[in-house]
């Protein structure tokens, strides 16, 4: 059974419909990538599942569980959900390491020195050992979105969501958040992310999903969805971001 | 689109959310009654409450005093209407004056800092009074002498301080890039504060500022202490015919009804702003 099961999931914002019942499924430990223009609806999609918009049908299952549905505690099903944001989002104010321990002690109740050293262990591996004590703004933008992938991490999250998270970086410093998204990947760490990042989908990517109109209008491998695509609106797509 | 009919679960969980809602009213409705009987049980139970009652809530003795109250509020309307047009001009004002940058600006500088820590840490009343009797008592030809523009006066400068201080945090609040962009643009540092700093910087301060005239409203009551016949001196005249303290009730009910537009102003407006966290979906 898939790990995230989407089944004809809508969500209209006014008039306007960017989800038209889309369906999907995410086996544990598969990557799926979703592709397509600005506005087709990738970033609600991933809203969607953290429950930080609510669906306006359709159902969405984490681990055979309902979380559409009204009556779950939304908030316990997001702390089994990490999420990393195109902007980082981290938190001005908290230094590094209670960026990342905000969550543990907070929300899951673990021990301040416990939360630490497994703070501390994290940001080992993203490579940011040194900068526990710093504050957000005195990192670099690539420095900033590990920390964010720490801080998402350290509950150890079922489903990992990731939007655009290289969208707002550097292009040399796109390399070493990709190198560490690998990573995850390799630890078998499940992942829905969207990027405009064709190289990286291909590498990283189980499937990769072509958003078009609300819909999942192409989805596959990506030896399959970004080499041969048989949907002309693919094709174009993949088309204009090459040139 | 129009061909979009809700599935059986979809309707299921909209009927399952507004039952929620009607739960909420309900609870809403009943912790509200329960409150104010509790409230109205405890105070009508003690045993000094009839006599309260007849000294601050005697309803014709109200009703008798509210004309004459209510000619004494038609006065502090029109000291805070003219005041807060006064206000908004002299802290703004004091508030370009602090954030000018140059040399030559310095005293300015200085000048509008030392006022806005002078008059903001004076209580109110004392500048009223040294206003309101110091001034006439210098017996200079030409200046008037009527409290009431005194009162006022005082407090203009009061407020203008408070005003200024918003007016700056507002200005400083603009992020530098914006003046970038404006200089970058050929506008000169007045048109960059004209069309882009001020109008980005006032819509930012605007539920502050009327959260200050809110508070304007209600000491604009304290120009009684000079003996203008305002809401609060009518009802004390009132008062002293017969030590029934009902007109102070009614003068205190006219202020609540004259602030609670205000305040709905306020909220409004920071609504429309997104100031109460926008775009954050159900979180």
């Amino acid at each position: 059974m898939s790990l995230l099961s989407l089944r004809g999931v809508r969500k209209v914002y006014g008039e306007n419909v960017v989800l038209d019942g889309f369906d999907l499924d995410v086996d544990a430990g598969e990557c799926v990538v979703l592709i397509g223009a600005s506005g087709s609806g990738k970033s609600t999609l991933l809203r969607c599942v953290n429950l930080l918009e609510t669906v306006d049908d359709g159902v969405v299952e984490l681990a055979g569980v309902d979380i559409t549905d009204p009556r779950v505690d939304a908030d316990k099903v997001r702390s089994g959900i990490g999420i990393v944001f195109q902007s980082y989002n981290l938190f001005p104010h908290l230094s590094v390491l209670d960026n990342i321990t905000l969550a543990p002690i907070r929300v899951h109740g673990v021990r301040r020195d416990v939360a630490r050293g497994r703070a501390l262990e994290m940001l080992e591996r993203v490579g940011l050992a040194d900068k526990a004590t710093a504050k957000p703004d005195e990192l670099s933008g690539g420095q900033q979105q590990r920390a964010a992938i720490a801080r998402a991490m350290v509950n150890s999250p079922q489903l990992m969501l990731l939007d655009e998270v290289t969208s707002a970086l550097d292009p040399e410093l796109v390399g070493e958040v990709l190198d560490l998204l690998r990573e995850l990947k390799s630890e078998g760490m499940t992942m829905l992310l969207c990027t405009h990042e064709m190289a990286f989908a291909r590498d990283v990517a189980d499937r990769v999903c072509f958003l078009h109109q609300g819909r999942p209008l192409e989805v596959g491998p990506p030896a399959q969805v970004l080499d041969a695509p048989h949907e002309p609106r693919t094709q174009e797509f993949l088309r204009r971001i090459r040139t | 689109m129009s061909t979009w009919t809700p599935s059986e679960l979809q309707r299921e969980r909209i009927a399952y959310r507004r039952a929620r809602a009607r739960r909420s009213t309900l609870i809403a409705v009943v912790s509200s009654v329960v409150l104010i009987a509790l409230v109205a049980v405890g105070i009508g139970s003690t045993p000094g409450w009839p006599r309260v009652r007849a000294t601050f809530f005697d309803f014709h003795r109200g009703w008798e005093a509210l004309p004459i109250v209510a000619q004494g509020l038609w006065l502090n309307i029109r000291v805070m209407l003219i005041c807060a047009v006064l206000i908004v001009i002299f802290g703004m004002t004091l508030a370009i004056m602090r954030t000018l940058r140059g040399p030559i600006f310095f005293p300015l500088r200085v000048f509008a800092a030392a006022y806005t820590d002078v008059f903001r840490g004076l209580p109110l009343l004392l500048v009223i009074f040294l206003l309101g009797f110091g001034v006439p008592a210098l017996q200079l030809r030409g200046l008037p002498n009527q409290a009431v523009i005194w009162g006022g006066a005082a407090l203009v400068l009061t407020y203008s301080s408070y005003v200024a201080e918003v007016f700056r945090a507002g200005i400083e609040s603009v992020h530098p890039s914006q003046r970038a962009a404006a200089r970058s643009l050929g506008l000169t540092y007045r048109q960059t504060l004209r069309f882009v700093v001020l109008p980005q910087a006032v819509r930012r301060v605007l539920p502050p500022l009327l959260n200050d005239f809110v508070s304007l409203q209600k000491d604009s009551g304290l120009i009684a202490v000079l003996g203008v016949i305002d809401a609060i001196r009518a009802a004390q005249l009132e008062t002293a015919e017969d030590f029934n303290f009902t007109p102070y009730v009614v003068a205190g009910l006219l202020f609540v009804a004259l602030t609670i537009p205000l305040t709905r102003l306020t909220d409004y407006v920071a609504r429309r702003q997104g100031w109460y966290g926008g775009g954050g979906g159900p979180v």
